[in-house]
């Protein structure tokens, strides 16, 4: 009895239990091995269903029970811990024909992805806000805003962040900061122009070169009122 | 506009952000305290055994598919469309509003 | 190394820690002298898990159990996991290290469950060779489970406890007693626990562990139970664990409880019933 061979029935229920696996007596398996089966699929289903409330919630429970069990045949965990596993999900429900008409699907899947990594996220401090404030502008304008482990920025076609929250929105793009206060992920939302302008200062640009190609009207106060609100910012460096 | 102008403004948008930092917090804050969930724990359990989940195969290529998501109509109502016309519910009707 | 106990664990009760009880095991433990947590759980870079664990690790001796490393594997064991599990043991300083006869990678995709191995001579090679690389990464000493058995394998050579003792005795490692698959495993092939635990080697034994199961049958009408980890611990269990106690006297004691979770007050129930029967055990005739 191969390891190879006892998979491949695990993983496919049409396939016969392998042989050489008995029940008391001597008599084949049978149902026996079904316990194994159903434990994979129902324990990765499960884990996958508290990985992303949200996609479960938006499709209901039986249709995402069905649906876990073709992405896990397809993208199985890679690495035993299941904390992170699931990030192939948003990409594979791009291309799963079933759900193709919910197109908002996808990100609201790569919000949650987001939540759970900055939830396992190294720890870091956050600066006094009153920090940023004591800078004089010429100064600010040249100020690298480092950002913690957790922060991440999205950008949506759809209203993604609305949906995730259990709102009934109006068709529009929305974007959003994740970050982590404390030891509890937030996710909150950007103006316009937002995710982008966060990913630059991820990249280390100061302040005034991230400004730079922001669009018209780029609301700087509530991007800047996210960021502090989610204690994203752990330090402050002059470019020089 | 001028860098200097343009830097004031950016030191009022601080000076505007410091101040309404805070009630953002608490305007958003209904996201968090799932801390469990997302935990994602790894366990030595078995499944209870009563399911039929791992002897059964699903396959969405050809007739074999037949489910529909069913969440999407009863969590989700959204509002009529600007020229009246109810939108039944499902997010799906959002395609409608899509520039092409 | 085998001249050293098979754990630092004390010989008392313990109970997996679930991160919803964190309050109450900081305030009032009650019957619980040491936790155990599932090491991969603890893999992340920060956040709640780990910070809850150092708190704890400050107060109670810790168990880091492995449930993911596929020590019965035919393939070779992960080096990526293996430093990671070397990291969370630099960190916690762990009582002891565990992890179960079992695989669960197979060409490079985690399955999620304890599967099973049939025991011959080959195996027994693979298994060693495993174990004795673990506790070379780890530096230390482990402590091997025994499974819940749901079937059999034709093939098998030796039966689990010659096979547990072939590589305890080769490696030097110690064995973790898992009492409720005892039963799981005797009643599913209808042979006696009560054989098993009299012929267990009390002696190479760190550390027991007590859980809930679930009652199945399968297709024709024989009982298969089922290692739930998901209700109180069963009686026939418990007799079997004062019969092990008997032989081998007080060991330290898990509460396993990893499905439907209950409030703090059940599990501390099922540590108190634990330590009532460790104090027996430990009085003198």
């Amino acid at each position: 009895m191969s390891e190879g061979g006892f998979t491949r029935a695990l993983m496919a229920p049409e396939l016969p239990v392998p042989e050489g696996l008995v029940a008391p007596g001597g008599r084949p398996a049978g149902a026996r091995f079904d316990v194994y089966r159903n434990n994979v699929i129902v324990s990765l289903t499960d884990a996958l269903g508290v990985a992303f409330p949200a996609v479960r919630r938006l499709v209901g429970p039986v249709f995402f029970a069905a649906m876990a069990r073709e992405f896990l045949r397809a993208h199985p965990p890679r690495s035993p811990r299941l904390a992170l596993w699931g990030a192939a999900l948003p990409g594979w429900l791009e291309d799963f024909p079933p759900v193709a008409k919910l197109g908002y699907l996808p990100d609201v899947a790569r919000l949650e992805q987001a939540l759970r990594e900055a939830y396992h996220a190294a720890d870091a401090s956050p600066i006094a806000p009153e920090r940023l404030g004591a800078l004089p502008p010429e100064r600010l304008m040249r100020t690298r805003l480092h950002l913690a482990p957790a922060a991440r920025a999205l950008a949506s076609a759809w209203p993604a962040l609305s949906i995730w929250r259990g709102e009934t929105p109006a068709m529009r793009a929305e974007e959003m900061l994740v970050a982590r206060p404390g030891f509890d992920p937030v996710a909150l939302s950007l103006p316009e122009g937002g995710a982008a302008f966060v990913d630059r200062l991820s990249e280390g640009l100061p302040l005034g070169r991230a400004l730079a190609p922001v669009p018209r009207g780029f609301d700087l106060a509530a991007v800047l009122g996210a960021l502090i609100s989610g204690q994203a910012i752990t330090d402050l460096t002059e470019a020089t | 506009m001028s860098i200097d102008l343009k830097s004031l403004s950016v030191a009022s948008a601080v000076a505007a952000a410091l101040t309404a930092g805070g009630g953002m917090a608490q305007a958003q804050a209904q996201e968090k305290c799932y801390g469990v969930s997302l935990a994602g724990e790894n366990d030595c359990a078995a499944g209870p055994g009563t399911t039929c989940a791992g002897t059964s195969k699903v396959d969405y290529q050809g007739n074999a598919w037949t489910l529909v998501p069913e969440g999407t109509c009863s969590d989700i109502e959204l509002p009529a469309m600007a020229d009246g016309t109810p939108r039944e519910g499902s997010l799906e009707a959002l395609e409608r509003d899509l520039p092409a | 190394m085998t001249d050293r106990p098979a754990s630092e664990l004390p010989p008392r009760p313990g109970v997996g820690f679930k991160s919803k009880h964190f309050e109450a095991l900081t305030h009032d433990p009650g019957a619980v002298a040491w936790i155990e947590i599932h090491a991969e759980n603890y893999m992340g870079d920060g956040g709640r898990p780990l910070a809850q664990l150092d708190a704890l690790a400050r107060r109670f001796p810790v168990s880091v159990h492995g449930v993911g490393l596929s020590i019965g594997g035919e393939a070779p064991l992960s080096r990526e996991h293996l430093a990671r599990l070397r990291r969370l043991v630099d960190r916690v300083k762990p009582a002891s290290f565990s992890e179960h006869l079992a695989w669960s990678t197979h060409e490079g995709s985690y399955l999620n469950d304890l599967l099973p191995l049939p025991y011959t001579r080959a195996t027994l090679q693979r298994v060693t060779d495993h174990v004795a690389e673990v506790q070379d990464a780890l530096g230390r000493r482990m402590l091997l489970e025994n499974p819940s058995n749901y079937l059999a394998f034709a093939e098998s050579e030796m039966d689990e406890i010659a096979f547990l003792s072939g590589i305890a005795e080769a490696t030097g490692c110690g064995l973790l007693l898992d009492v409720n698959n005892v039963h799981v495993s005797a009643v599913n092939q209808q042979v006696p626990a009560e054989a098993y635990i009299d012929a267990f080697p009390m002696g190479l034994v760190g550390e027991i562990h007590l859980g809930g199961h679930d009652a199945q049958e399968d297709e024709t009408g024989a009982p298969l139970l089922i290692d739930s980890h998901g209700a109180e611990v069963a009686d026939p269990v418990w007799r079997l664990y004062a019969r092990a106690l008997a032989r081998g006297g007080p060991k330290p004691t898990l509460i396993e409880w990893d499905t439907d979770v209950p409030d703090w007050p059940v599990l501390e129930a099922e540590a108190a019933r634990a330590a009532a029967i460790l104090d027996r055990e430990r009085a003198p005739a």
